[in-house]
């Protein structure tokens, strides 16, 4: 079977226990000073999205999950990192 | 005849004021290495300027932490010799795994440049030998991603360990909240390696090394300097 190309996102954030005053600012003094009270918590975080070369989206989302831990692209003492498969 | 390395990265722009206190304050026969060319653990300490190694991408240091030149320094924390990663520096040894932890945006989201009055909380460095526990020394910081962050959990180790060198702190010597510039937790401006030979501090001692520079006239920083030189001389 050909490797057909997947599209994978990786989510990085800062542990729920890591203040984020970023996503802290975006909720308090944007959303619900605009109104939308029903917005509870917002964490900011770094997205990156990748296309990748795999024989299955299990496969891919696997090698990104590896690269991901391999070359530290979050850091485990301050961050949770989250793969998923787009297509 | 000892020989330090400050070792230089793209982006590096502390690189030269690291020099200049090295080789004209403190007198230490000192050579500016391009990260490329340091290929073996030739020197007798090290420090890892401040800047924007790579642009910050990523994460403040975490691609500078891949480079080879890297795998030189863990070789000489391996062999027990001082290391001294100032700002981004204290972020590349951190994002290899050298130094524990993290360090996150401040929590002002805004990029800090002033000066901080810091606690001696441990001797036991080749950096702080000199120095008296509890005595404080200003030295001013300037970055964005300073907040020294660990779960509690850890953060008891570091404590036990006697890793946690450097406290901001009130003109009281007392850490308040008013005296943490970004947010790091248990105001935590420098920490050591569990040997105690690695140091990263966010503060900038080469900022604060000579009078013209100095509040009062009083250059504070230098003892962090002269500390390790002394280290150096007396062989460790």
């Amino acid at each position: 079977m050909s490797p057909s190309s997947f599209a994978v996102e990786v989510v990085v954030e800062n542990k729920p226990l890591a203040r984020d005053p970023e996503g802290e600012t975006i909720h308090h003094n944007l959303i619900l000073k605009g109104g939308y009270s029903q917005v509870t918590n917002v964490r900011a975080g770094k997205l990156l999205r990748m296309n990748v070369e795999a024989s299955s989206p299990e496969d891919a989302k696997q090698l990104v999950r590896k690269l991901c831990d391999d070359l530290r692209i979050y850091n485990p003492a301050a961050h949770v990192c989250q793969v998923r498969i787009l297509t | 005849m000892v020989r330090v390395a400050v070792v230089q990265f793209p982006g590096s722009n502390c690189d030269l004021d690291a020099l200049e206190i090295l080789q004209k304050t403190a007198k230490v026969p000192t050579d500016l290495v391009w990260h490329k060319d340091l290929k073996q653990d030739q020197y007798d300490a090290y420090v890892l300027p401040g800047g924007f190694s790579y642009g910050d991408y990523l994460r403040a240091g975490a691609i500078a932490a891949t480079s080879p030149s890297i795998e030189i320094i863990r070789k000489a924390t391996d062999n027990g010799k001082p290391i001294l990663g100032i700002c981004n520096g204290f972020q590349i040894l951190v994002e290899a795994g050298i130094l524990p932890g993290a360090v996150l945006r401040n929590t002002g989201l805004r990029f800090v440049c002033k000066w901080t009055r810091l606690r001696i909380d441990s001797t036991r460095t080749p950096f702080t030998k000199l120095t008296h526990k509890g005595e404080t020394l200003r030295i001013p910081i300037a970055h964005n991603e300073g907040r020294y962050y660990l779960d509690r959990d850890q953060l008891a180790e570091l404590e036990k360990d006697e890793q946690i060198v450097l406290r901001y702190v009130s003109e009281n010597s007392i850490p308040t909240e008013d005296s943490n510039p970004n947010g790091s937790i248990d105001n935590i401006g420098g920490i050591c390696n569990k040997e105690g030979n690695v140091m990263g501090l966010m503060p900038h001692p080469e900022r604060a090394s000579i009078p013209i520079l100095a509040p009062d006239t009083h250059p504070e920083g230098r003892i962090i300097f002269d500390s390790m030189i002394d280290t150096l001389k007396r062989g460790r």
